[in-house]
């Protein structure tokens, strides 16, 4: 079973579902919580451990300028303009280059070979007796992604349950961590922001036909609007987690809602169960 | 004209919420962008009427001509995207997958295969009571955007380059649509808030942002909720140089005005918002200086 934590708004609350999920569920089985917003990960500093890290390189292209007559058929398939060939050598722009090999087989001197490059890293650790934390980190400064995601899921490929926490938003990042997932659950709180990013997170998960559920945190009560969106959308409302100053301060520390108050242990036992529901008990 | 953009690391600091006060109580005329085109909600808190609409193409999409396939699979082989997946006459295209490489053209000895435009959301530009305001909208699933950032900032641009500010809302994160947003600005407030993510994120975006420009500033929005995460950050931000302009207390009038969509300002006697008006005076020293 690999649960996604998704939600269209930042800061609704995922990290904090994701690491109660996980948590929760390490008490009573092994347990793989994977941190897939590798641009701002945070998951680590709830759970302090020591870490093994293994780089994350994508492939790009190292030009033989000995070999190279400056044809410029590089450059020309090149649809990200990552490479520009000048009359005496041939410029290379890695933040441009997706490392989709094109220019490799545009080139019919074989000038073009592929080297790596670092984009990121992911690392692993056992902060609890039956958790593993993986950890997707994006280089500072590196734009893309998706490749530190989908190196940070390999290795979580064959665990069972999963948790992966998602980056905000709709775009490439969060299909990414959706792809292969088996059931989802939006966090969303209940703010005109936080509705108006369910709607658009939703159409998202439907798009993929992921089945989903809704986590509505710091409720005051006035969950109507939230509560409307979800029975029109086919969305069942998982959980309820109020507003209070004082959970949220916890989050804010960095400690865990259920280990501070383990009364709420149960409620995430549930929102897991629920999670298995949603798929029809497929695992 | 002064470029500001409003940014954050962390998603849910305020970012949004701040942006609407700023383009409040900021003085001069502002012309505005809504970066976060993937959830864009700066639109919400300032009454908007449409201007004008634009559909935005990102990059183009393969698509096999199912006459001319031969079901060879060369084009599967060098998509590394696996956006194409054999199916029963035809090899379909994967269009979320698809990056717009074109390699899988260069490789098919049918010629079957062309790059389409593919429409991946819009733009729009929107009338306000502060400026006109630029914002985008990705379809459900669509990449690019990064791109659509771009456009949604040239879009602004080229109405208005006379205003005097040009204030941008960004998107969390540090990858592509941040380092699009900040591109060309001259000035980065970055929101943060008094968690351990908060100022984690902080610390990751603003070396980020130093790669485009050296004037960053920060505010700390609900600084009352932890004071000692707020000192923490403050002697970071001490440490690195970068100047604290704004300590924004937890206000519930600041919720509520949210709520009701909203900006801060119109609760003007309330905690929130006159800490706002606070940064905004400190602010606007600041980028006039």
């Amino acid at each position: 079973m690999k649960i996604a934590v998704v939600s269209g708004k930042g800061g609704t609350g995922k990290t904090m579902v994701a690491a109660n999920l996980a948590f929760t569920l390490s008490l009573t089985r092994d347990t793989t919580l994977v941190d897939c917003d590798v641009e701002e990960p945070d998951l680590h500093l709830f759970f302090p451990a020591s870490e093994t890290s293994l780089d994350v390189t994508v492939p790009v292209p190292i030009v033989d300028e000995k070999i190279c007559d400056r044809c410029g058929k590089c450059g020309e398939s090149c649809q990200y303009g990552a490479l520009t060939v000048l009359k005496d050598r041939v410029l290379f722009f890695p933040e441009l280059c997706h490392s989709c090999g094109g220019c490799t087989l545009a080139c019919d001197k074989g000038a073009i070979k592929e080297g790596k490059m670092r984009v990121g890293q992911v690392t692993t650790s056992h902060p609890l007796p039956r958790l593993t934390l993986i950890t997707g980190i994006l280089d500072e400064g590196k734009p893309l992604a998706t490749p530190v995601i989908r190196a940070a899921k390999e290795r979580a490929a064959w665990a069972d349950p999963v948790i992966l926490d998602s980056a905000p938003g709709t775009a490439c990042p969060v299909m990414e961590t959706l792809d292969g997932s088996d059931a989802c659950i939006l966090v969303t709180e209940s703010t005109p922001f936080g509705l108006h990013d369910l709607r658009l997170a939703a159409d998202v998960v439907e798009m993929l036909g992921v089945p989903a559920g809704v986590v509505i945190n710091r409720s005051d009560g006035n969950d109507g609007t939230t509560r409307e969106l979800c029975e029109n959308r086919g969305l069942p409302v998982l959980m309820t987690i109020p507003f209070e100053r004082e959970i949220a301060q916890i989050q804010n520390q960095g400690r865990l809602l259920c280990a501070v108050r383990p009364s709420w242990q149960k409620d995430f036992s549930s929102l897991f169960s629920e999670c298995e529901r949603i798929t029809g008990g497929v695992r | 004209m002064i470029r500001l953009a409003v940014i954050s690391g962390k998603g849910g600091t305020g970012k949004t919420v701040i942006t609407a006060a700023l383009a409040h109580l900021l003085p001069g005329s502002h012309v505005l962008a809504d970066c976060d085109v993937d959830a864009a909600n700066l639109g919400i808190l300032l009454a908007t009427r449409l201007i004008r609409r634009e559909p935005f193409f990102g990059m183009q999409a393969a698509v096999i001509d199912p006459a001319l396939c031969t079901q060879c699979g060369e084009c599967r082989e060098v998509c590394r995207f696996h956006a194409v997946n054999p199916g029963k006459d035809s090899f379909p295209v994967n269009s979320t997958r698809c990056e717009g490489c074109a390699v899988c053209v260069q490789a098919c000895p049918a010629g079957a295969i062309r790059m389409e435009p593919r429409a991946c959301g819009e733009i729009c530009l929107s009338g306000t009571a502060v400026g006109n305001l630029a914002h985008g909208r990705l379809f459900p699933g669509a990449g690019n955007s990064g791109l659509l950032v771009h456009a949604v900032k040239k879009m602004a641009l080229e109405d208005d380059c006379g205003s005097d500010l040009f204030l941008v809302d960004g998107p969390p994160g540090t990858g592509c649509p941040l380092m699009s947003t900040v591109t060309g600005m001259d000035s980065v407030l970055v929101v943060t808030e008094p968690s351990v993510s908060g100022l984690h994120d902080l610390k990751r975006v603003v070396t980020v942002a130093r790669q485009f420009t050296n004037r960053i500033f920060v505010s700390i929005n609900k600084f009352d909720l932890d004071e000692s995460l707020t000192r923490a950050i403050e002697t970071w931000c001490q440490e690195e140089g970068t100047k604290v302009l704004g300590k924004i207390p937890f206000d519930p009038a600041v919720i509520e005005a949210v709520r009701n969509c909203m900006p801060v300002t119109h609760v003007s006697s309330f905690p929130g918002a006159q800490a706002m008006q606070a940064l905004a005076s400190r602010l606007d020293q600041e980028l006039g200086a």
